[in-house]
């Protein structure tokens, strides 16, 4: 489709949330192909949100959003989406294939005769390193694992465009870089773009291309280098806010109140 | 049961042959049959969708619909397939999302046990009627019951046929599925519906009451045991049909319901599986990883 065009996402003012209640509001900001970008902003600040236009489940109240030079609309190839919360828990004894395999095919109506969906799912499970975890059972796979197979799900359809929901939760540090560096080598090696919300950014910040940082219903993007100063956020804001960089480049945002509530 | 006065013999086939000379074995083991078949795939799914509490507060709902049958003099099938259509089909429209709706589908599940009590107080007659409904009533299935049940059952077969794919994904993984424009919203009415059609023929054999241990319990033992999802109908279809089977046969023998025996082979798998199962399982599959290994020779040092 769009392989030419380098311009993925296209955000010009737009505003996001609900008619009685706005989540955030002049949101306007570039992705481009290839570019590994992380959004970050408290609880409830409306990170899921953002995800939610991209994917055509909400529709923006004001503004305008392009994603692949066209509105976003529900069901979208191009787009490889992993949720924060899946159905899947320990009662889930299903096999990890089945489930990529299911997202390459699951659209379909009627039963799958040939294998063509299993060699399939196969490669995206080798592409994230997990083929050894193609017959174990999802209920018995570690936080860090299963977020592999999610990835492979997501990839299976060979997206140009990851959307990654708090992927990086609940792991321990050292699955927490072996992840990203994973997502980043995806990026790398496929010339995919990969949007995916952290908590944190330090992890990430070695790899990103770009930043969107939302808070108190306002959206900031740029260069990780360019937004997460004191000054840039301070003059978003309009309050004091300070940026603080310990030693080893880790990066501390002090003055934006983290306001609970549901994204 | 009448027929309590039969011996059992060690020869397998005269026994059976001398079971099938009857006419309402035949029905029975035929309507059971179809029964098992169905309920073991669907229940697959009501365990994969955890809605296994929606299934059962459908076979309450299917209560009203036969006792008011029972009082328009109609087969009680047909009730349970109205009210259990119509019952299915509300709790997917309005609250689609499987979270925080077990408090609702309770409220609906007491008030029609309490409308079903009052058909049947409204209904003056004889109270084998309520009790089969309750219970299940398997022995005394007519050949025209028979007939639906096996067309109802083939409707079903035909229904998962068709939606099986995109009915596994959704129920596997609901909003990616939602994300990537399935019709998670029609694939939630159609499951209600197969979940309806299966428990109105279900209820002949286990009737309302024991509905879970065709619909539920086999599933639930089979996704224990496989790991893909065709092997676990198949492994779920197997035990509701022994447990039916074995039922029917032992029952013929011995003067007690069919619906007891059904549910305590059922419930015998569920105890093999929950506490024999589980304690050998680990053993056979846990294959130990580099790091197991490594933390393992950690602590011995």
């Amino acid at each position: 489709m769009s392989t030419t065009v380098s311009e993925i996402i296209a955000a010009r003012n737009v505003t996001a949330g609900y008619p009685d209640s706005t989540v955030w509001r002049g949101a306007s900001f570039n992705i481009n192909r290839g570019e590994f970008v992380s959004i970050i902003g408290p609880n409830g600040a409306g990170k899921t949100t953002l995800f939610r236009l991209l994917l055509g489940l909400q529709r923006p109240l004001g503004g305008s959003i392009e994603i692949f030079n066209a509105p976003p609309r529900r069901g979208n190839p191009l787009i490889g989406y992993v949720p924060q919360r899946h159905g899947i828990d320990s009662e889930t004894n299903i096999e990890s294939l089945e489930l990529v395999r299911l997202a390459l095919s699951g659209k379909h109506w009627g039963f799958s005769l040939s294998g063509r969906d299993r060699k399939v799912a196969l490669g995206a499970l080798r592409a994230v390193g997990s083929e050894e975890l193609a017959h174990r059972s999802l209920n018995a796979l570690s936080g860090g694992e299963l977020q592999r197979i999610f990835l492979a799900e997501a990839l299976v359809s060979s997206p140009e465009l990851l959307l990654l929901d708090e992927p990086l939760s609940n792991l321990d540090l050292k699955r927490e870089k072996d992840l990203v560096q994973l997502v980043n080598s995806v990026v790398r090696s496929r010339n995919v773009t990969a949007l995916l919300i952290a908590h944190d950014i330090n992890p990430l910040l070695p790899f990103l291309d770009k930043v969107i940082f939302i808070a108190n219903g306002k959206v900031a993007t740029g260069k990780p280098d360019e937004v997460l100063t004191s000054e840039s956020l301070t003059a978003l804001y309009g309050v004091p806010v300070e940026v603080l960089r310990d030693s080893r480049g880790n990066v501390a945002i002090i003055g934006i109140d983290e306001h609970h509530g549901d994204e | 049961m009448v027929m309590n006065r039969m011996t059992f013999s060690i020869n397998l086939i005269a026994d059976l042959q001398e079971i099938f000379r009857y006419q309402f074995m035949q029905h029975a083991v035929e309507a059971g049959t179809v029964v098992a078949i169905v309920a073991g795939i669907v229940g697959y799914f009501v365990v994969l969708r955890r809605s296994s509490f929606a299934a059962h507060a459908l076979s309450h709902v299917g209560f009203a619909g036969a006792a008011g049958a029972v009082l328009f003099a109609v087969s009680p099938v047909y009730g349970l397939l109205l009210f259990t259509g119509v019952g299915g089909s509300a709790m997917a429209v309005l609250s689609p999302r499987a979270a925080n709706r077990d408090v609702h589908i309770g409220t609906v599940l007491a008030f029609m046990l309490g409308l079903g009590v009052l058909f049947i107080s409204l209904y003056a007659g004889n109270s084998t009627q309520t009790y089969s409904i309750l219970f299940g009533e398997i022995l005394g299935i007519s050949s025209s019951d028979v007939l639906l049940t096996l067309a109802a059952g083939a409707v079903i077969l035909a229904a998962v046929a068709i939606v099986y794919r995109p009915l596994l994904f959704s129920s596997l993984d609901e909003d990616v599925a939602e994300a990537r424009g399935m019709p998670t919203f029609l694939l939630g009415i159609v499951f209600m519906l197969l979940v309806a059609i299966a428990t109105s023929i279900a209820v002949q054999v286990v009737g309302v009451l024991l509905i879970f241990s065709l619909m539920v319990t086999p599933a639930a033992i089979a996704q224990q045991l496989a790991k893909r999802p065709q092997t676990a109908m198949i492994v779920s279809v197997a035990i509701a049909l022994v447990a039916t089977w074995l039922g029917l046969f032992v029952a013929y023998y011995e003067p007690y319901p069919v619906s007891f025996f059904i549910t305590t082979i059922v419930f015998s798998f569920y105890l093999l599986i929950r506490f024999v199962y589980r304690k050998i399982k680990p053993l056979k599959m846990y294959k130990p990883t580099f790091e197991d290994t490594q933390s393992q020779r950690w602590t011995k040092e």
